[in-house]
């Protein structure tokens, strides 16, 4: 069993096992918003923009961030329900403003929250980069929960100027500002 | 010290035990649980064998030191064996009394006893104290007669029994088999079905398998795990190698938090014993099976008991939740199959290969079986470790072995669960203990916690404490858990000082929601529980503080004051002395006042107030008389 057949949105799609249901859409030319997502990168399932809702062939329905999950034989996905909506607006609200790209698309004009207290979003794509693909590490999480901050190691400022290709990977400007 | 190769070898060891226990007729079991420890009980220890040692009682009287026996209330605690008898409140001075008492063959001295309040009547055995009397104690009852530190106390009484008995006459599916059919839940939160977890990583493609114990017990005011793990590490560990066996895995770990250290010294000698015995290692027993386990410590983070955090930890990962739409059972420890349990379920486990999944299922409802340790903690008289068959109603617990609520107040609610838990209020007391009411009743049963509540818990603040903890605890990974719990916590903190708005509950439910469904791990899945749940049953509350301004527990520092009533103040002065602020003042009366603009709240005049004058009284802040530092200048009083 080479590929594997499910339905995106009512349309047949297929994938290699392995697959994601994120990918399987995408090159379905079905689009799914994502935030931390980076095709470059391994999947982080940390934003949950990418939630969509499936059925599996057993029946059993649940909500997934389709960025992680595996596509399945048989697998129903609806990508953009109402209670998907839901979860998007709101992420679009708590990450705001660094999550205008798809403000629009999903009607939002205000967060109705107290935000931008960190001009990052933590989606981990510079520091995700700096350690899949340059393999560097020189950025990492700091602190937990709410306290949880990017920190670049202890002398990296100089390095990290010179390589810069993380730079454009971030929406906030954050490392740039620090090198 | 030899080694036990084989099951005879087993039992001659256990009869040498045996007889090692009963060459001294008497023996004095001091808990050195933590509880008792930090009340003094090494000292009370080491004074009882000074005076046996003074009057050559050495070879009549021992000295054993154990784990928890549960009754924190009466910490230290000493109960006297074989006669049962239970001394609370036990100080190094009344050593002497005991040890000539008990020399003489008079018994325990009495002023030490258990005192029933309603009879007013001394309880001499542990049995008859109302505490224990309505316990089933089947895990608990073995750390009160074993010192941890030996291995040859937990073989006299049997240990090691089950190990002998699954690796001499049952297959590793027989064993499986048994724990299935016991029905078997996890005691550490879910209630998962752990044959089923067993058999999956029995059967997942991919060696070395591995099995876990999870000690990694992070809520607010639960102790079970640590107990159980510090008392009496060794049933631990055979129920973990019970389980290597079932599962085929030859290498295990125990997860320990970084805050138990005891209970992880407790588990390293236990291992290094087991060792030495050749109960762990290569070929245990001579059957040929091998397993051998190693502790790793926690680096105290909460959310690294959430079980792929605690995989990716042992790998030498920062604790992180990951996606695991694949189980941890199947794919954990470095992508092999991994089977996790926490202390209490691999515990349970030597009990139900001793006695059988019949015995088991006898005890507990349809849907949970077997008995369940709780930590009986907050607004109660008898705080302490119990534990309960399955089933029995939450007032049992509170009222007939908590001994209800203390100081006449009345009881509120029983935070049951943890952080992800919820509150159950007194309408619902007579739930039955069980993992599917609980969670239907909007908490759950989680490792056991459960915190008791009066009528002065605020249940606003008690949300915004739950909330804080989980925002900060929470890994910070996933947008729903860190950025809900933060503007949660926001809204929590403006209800709780006054600044609340029409509006702000509906927004709570519907980030409420939202994490539910989107969160990655159960942490953040359950981590709106605490709000959910006193919005469910004290919504007035929150109501009361956002449009009235009024917290009617007085908690709430922004909507009360502290007054001092004019009339009962008698001028002693004990609330001037103990307030930081220089807020209370002498007035004209030549009673005391509090001059409201220096006031911080902080409360020490109220508790400083003495009880019999009563005078210092909490307001609520709208109906304080204001009375201004300038009014006090003008009169010449003020200093």
């Amino acid at each position: 069993m080479d590929t594997i057949r499910l339905e995106i949105d009512g349309r047949a799609v297929e994938g290699a096992p392995g697959t994601t249901v994120l990918q399987a859409a995408r090159s379905a030319g079905i689009e799914i918003p994502t935030l931390c997502y980076d095709d470059r990168l391994e999947p982080f399932g940390a934003c949950r923009m990418c939630m969509v809702e499936i059925e599996t062939s057993g029946g059993r329905k649940k909500l997934v961030a389709s960025c992680v999950y595996p596509i399945e034989e048989g697998l129903r996905v609806q990508t953009k329900t109402e209670m998907v909506v839901k979860i998007r607006k709101m992420i679009i609200e708590l990450l705001w403003p660094s999550s205008q790209a798809y403000a629009e698309e999903y009607g939002v004009t205000a967060s109705r929250f107290k935000t931008g207290i960190t001009d990052c979003s933590l989606c981990g794509r510079c520091l995700r980069y700096c350690a899949e693909i340059k393999k560097e590490n020189k950025i990492y999480f700091k602190g937990r929960g709410i306290e949880r901050r990017p920190a670049l190691v202890e002398g990296a400022e100089l390095s990290c100027r010179s390589c810069g290709e993380c730079f454009t990977l971030c929406n906030s400007g954050w490392i740039a500002s620090r090198c | 010290m030899k080694r036990v190769k084989s099951i005879a070898d087993l039992e001659k060891l256990r009869a040498e035990a045996v007889a090692r226990r009963n060459a001294r007729e008497t023996w004095l079991e001091v808990c050195t649980g933590s509880g008792c420890r930090a009340c003094g009980a090494e000292a009370v220890a080491d004074a009882l064998d000074g005076e046996i040692e003074k009057r050559g009682l050495g070879d009549k009287i021992g000295v054993r030191r154990t784990g928890c026996h549960g009754f924190c209330e009466g910490a230290p605690l000493v109960v006297i064996q074989p006669s049962d008898t239970c001394c609370l409140k036990v100080q190094p001075k009344n050593a002497a009394a005991m040890v000539d008492k008990l020399g003489a063959g008079e018994g325990p001295v009495r002023d030490l006893l258990y005192l029933d309040e309603e009879s007013g009547e001394r309880i001499a055995r542990l049995q008859e104290i109302p505490f224990y009397k309505h316990q089933e104690r089947v895990l608990l009852e073995d750390n009160v007669r074993i010192d941890a530190s030996s291995i040859l106390d937990y073989i006299a009484i049997g240990g090691y029994g089950a190990l002998a008995k699954a690796l001499s006459g049952m297959t590793p599916e027989s064993v499986l088999q048994e724990v299935k059919a016991a029905k078997l839940r996890g005691r550490g939160g879910g209630g998962f079905a752990a044959g089923r977890k067993w058999e999956t990583t029995r059967n997942a493609p991919g060696e070395p398998k591995y099995v876990i114990v999870n000690a990694d017990e992070g809520d607010p005011g639960a102790f079970m795990d640590g107990s159980l793990l510090q008392g009496n590490p060794h049933s631990v560990l055979e129920g973990l190698i019970l389980g290597a066996y079932a599962i085929g895995a030859a290498e295990g770990f125990i997860y320990v938090r970084q805050e138990y250290p005891l209970a992880r010294r407790s588990a390293r000698t236990a291992i290094e014993q087991a060792r030495e015995y050749g109960l762990l290692g290569k070929n245990i027993l001579g059957s040929g099976f091998s397993f051998d386990v190693v502790i790793h410590r926690g680096a105290g983070a909460f959310v690294s008991g959430e079980s792929s955090a605690l995989m990716s930890a042992i790998e030498g990962h920062v604790g992180e939740p990951r996606p695991k739409y694949v189980h941890t059972s199947e794919k954990g420890i470095w992508g092999k199959p991994s089977c996790l349990n926490n202390v209490e379920t691999w515990a349970t486990v030597p009990h139900i290969i001793n006695k059988g999944a019949d015995w088991f299922c006898g005890m507990g409802t349809e849907g949970s079986k077997g008995t369940k340790i709780f930590s009986l903690v907050g607004k109660v008289k008898n705080t302490g470790l119990v534990e309960v068959p399955m089933g029995i109603p939450l007032r049992d617990i509170i009222f007939k072995i908590g001994g209800g609520v203390p100081n006449g107040k009345s009881f509120k609610a029983v935070q049951t669960g943890g952080p992800s838990g919820g509150v159950i209020p007194e309408a619902l007391l007579d739930l039955p203990v069980d993992f599917d009411e609980l969670t239907k009743a909007g908490s759950m049963m989680g490792s056991g916690g459960m915190i008791v509540m009066d009528e002065h818990t605020c249940m606003v603040d008690t949300a915004r404490y739950y909330t804080n903890f989980l925002a900060h605890e929470s890994c910070g990974k996933c947008v729903p858990c860190r950025e809900g719990t933060r503007q949660m916590l926001h809204i929590l903190d403006n209800i709780a000082s006054g600044k609340g708005r029409e509006g702000d509950l509906e927004i709570l439910e519907e980030l409420a929601e939202f994490m539910r469904a989107a969160s990655l791990c159960a942490l953040g899945q359950s981590a709106p529980n605490p709000v959910v749940s006193t919005l469910k049953y004290f919504r007035e509350e929150y109501e009361e503080h956002i449009r009235h301004g009024r917290c009617r527990a007085g908690v709430c520092t922004a909507l009360i004051a502290y007054e001092i009533d004019q009339e009962k103040c008698q001028a002693c002065g004990a609330c001037q002395r103990s307030c930081p602020a220089g807020a209370v003042h002498k007035s004209e009366t030549e009673v005391f006042t509090i001059v409201q603009e220096k006031c911080i709240k902080c409360g020490a005049c109220f508790r400083a107030c003495p009880e019999k004058f009563g005078a210092v009284v909490k307001v609520p802040a709208g109906a304080v008389r204001r009375e201004s530092a300038e009014e006090f200048a003008l009169a010449g009083t003020s200093r």
